[in-house]
């Protein structure tokens, strides 16, 4: 083989190395955006697939902004964004209030422990996220473990309401998603200059001072990347309101399931998922521009 | 020790048993010989008997390896590619695009990336006639879909953090790339790839609400099922299955732990 046609198939196992990839992305991931984007522009019918086409019989095109009319106007839509947007936001800071702490003991640990201590961190996101809600149930209900235990001990008589209110929820979601707030806060928090902050306090700051305007500053990246990692995935949820929360208490993810599956409205469906991903760009692109001003710094 | 730090020590044992004691009380009670979950009536191991005796839930296993072993290998092979491609193809027309499809399914919510393929599915199969009946193969091209991501980024972030020395090296003594990547890259990168193809696998035997959107009926994968179950309430045999997972997965975890800490004391 001349090297010149070596060096045409070295060209060109690597545009297949980008092109495969790619295209499986193009196809399975953008396309559906468009599609979903397109079925929310149609209106809902008995017949298979549920919708109307894009395209009446005589090619002109045929779509409508009823089902965004209808969310914007329809006042159980908006209430339910809303609890999301709050639900989620909640959950987030109270990842953020227990996650803190956590991860700052374990950047602060002995070299040895920390690798153990990580691991722990690690292990219940290995195993099934369906039986960590599912575990909750066992404990929360009025029957449960916790309320046994309270009972047996005499600190109360008649069990607490746990299970399908909103506690249950706010528990389930800071259980799921405290590792993803661990690990980019240990991240920035282990790489931490530790002499920063003993300066500030040679300096006279004190101990909290030295926190809010040392640690504080340096761990944003960590507390970004933390606090968008769980709001992001926790603003959709499904399984957690669902096995936990009350029948009254929706939530946005549960909304779109329920419409396409058991109310088949594959349009508004579709027109509640665009509404959802608008209200997430903004958070997804600042997570982005964090991960690669990080992923900058680093090097 | 100071009050700061106790403090910290405090909230981290609390943090801990937040995050074991619901596990350990699942496990605690699948040895329950009591119907009633909740209630406890002496030890029996009876509950894994009647699991392995059910046809329903071993189909579903078996699926949700099926679609967890093939698609973990698809996403290593793309994301692989996709990695090498960003660490070290610089340059390429589309290069933002595709870095934003990289990172994006990640956090997409799940309700959005089940319904979005699924509509794809449907209409492929108006266009050309396939998918004709949902199942494994959608759900593995969904999970290849999301799992990719994970690959390329950790394959990414692996040969980014690593020299590229080696690699010139091998090219200035005359190999040629295609050579170079299979001979030098590939290997160095082996750790990666087997981090990702776990991680791949160990999501696609999580995920439960993707995989409900694209799959069709009669095809259950093991949560779809668990989750048919768990809506009516607390179980003894999915506590003994929920017992099974949890200590697989915690040996598997604990074992791939100690073998690499051994492996970085040896280097």
């Amino acid at each position: 083989m001349s090297s010149a046609a070596r060096a045409n198939r070295d060209l060109l196992w690597q545009r297949v190395a980008i092109a495969t990839p790619y295209l499986w992305l193009l196809l399975f991931f953008l396309v559906p955006f468009a599609i979903i984007l397109k079925i929310s522009l149609a209106d809902p019918i008995v017949a298979q697939p549920p919708f109307t086409p894009s395209f009446d019989d005589e090619g002109a095109l045929a779509v409508s902004l009823d089902n965004f009319r209808f969310l914007l106007t329809d006042k159980l839509y908006a209430v339910t964004y809303l609890r999301s947007v709050v639900i989620a936001g909640i959950a987030t800071l109270l990842c953020l209030a227990l996650g803190f702490p956590m991860a700052y003991g374990i950047a602060r640990a002995r070299e040895e422990t920390r690798g153990l201590l990580l691991l722990l961190i690690v292990l219940p996101f290995w195993i099934s996220f369906l039986l960590r809600v599912y575990a909750w149930m066992g404990l929360m209900n009025n029957h449960g473990v916790i309320n046994n235990t309270l009972i047996w001990l005499g600190i109360i008589d008649t069990p607490m309401q746990m299970m399908y209110t909103d506690f249950a929820v706010f528990v389930g979601l800071t259980y799921s998603y405290l590792p993803f707030m661990i690990l980019p806060l240990y991240a920035t928090l282990e790489r931490m200059d530790l002499d920063f902050v003993e300066a500030a306090q040679d300096l006279g700051a004190t101990r909290t001072r030295a926190f809010w305007d040392v640690t504080w500053p340096l761990a944003r990246p960590g507390v970004i990347a933390g606090c968008l990692l769980v709001f992001i995935p926790a603003m959709g949820e499904y399984v957690i309101p669902y096995l936990l929360g009350g029948p009254e208490s929706l939530l946005i993810g549960r909304v779109l399931f329920d419409e396409f599956f058991v109310n088949r409205d594959w349009p508004l469906a579709s027109a509640v998922a665009v509404v959802l991903l608008l209200l997430l760009v903004v958070p997804i692109v600042i997570l982005q521009r964090n991960q690669a001003r990080d992923a900058e710094g680093e090097a | 020790m100071n009050r700061t730090s106790r403090l910290i020590t405090s909230i981290l044992a609390f943090g801990y048993a937040f995050l074991y004691v619901p596990l350990i009380l699942v496990v605690v009670y699948s040895f329950n010989d009591s119907r009633i979950a909740t209630v406890w009536g002496g030890f029996s191991t009876r509950w894994y008997g009647e699991l392995l005796r059910n046809d329903q839930v071993l189909d579903a296993a078996f699926l949700s390896f099926r679609v967890a072993f093939m698609s973990a290998s698809m996403a290593t092979i793309l994301g692989t590619m996709a990695g090498l491609a960003l660490a070290r193809f610089s340059r390429f027309r589309g290069r933002t695009l595709f870095s934003g499809m990289i990172t994006s399914p990640m956090v997409m919510p799940e309700v959005i990336t089940g319904l979005s393929l699924l509509l794809l599915f449907v209409s492929l199969q108006q266009l050309t006639g396939w998918p004709g009946q949902r199942g494994f193969s959608t759900i593995t091209i969904a999970h290849t879909t999301f799992a990719m991501a994970y690959v390329a980024v950790i394959v990414q972030s692996r040969l980014s953090s690593m020299d590229e020395s080696l690699e010139e090296a091998a090219m200035d003594l005359g190999g040629r790339p295609l050579r170079v990547v299979f001979d030098i890259t590939l290997p160095l990168i082996a750790p990666a790839m087997v981090a990702g193809w776990l991680l791949a696998f160990t999501l696609s035997l999580d995920d439960l609400v993707i995989a409900s959107f694209v799959s069709g009926p009669g095809s259950s994968t093991l949560p779809m099922y668990i989750f048919s179950k768990v809506k009516l309430g607390v179980s003894p045999d999915i506590n003994a299955l929920a017992t099974l997972i949890i200590l697989f997965v915690s040996a598997g975890v604990l074992i791939a732990w100690l073998v690499a800490r051994r492996a970085r004391r040896v280097a």
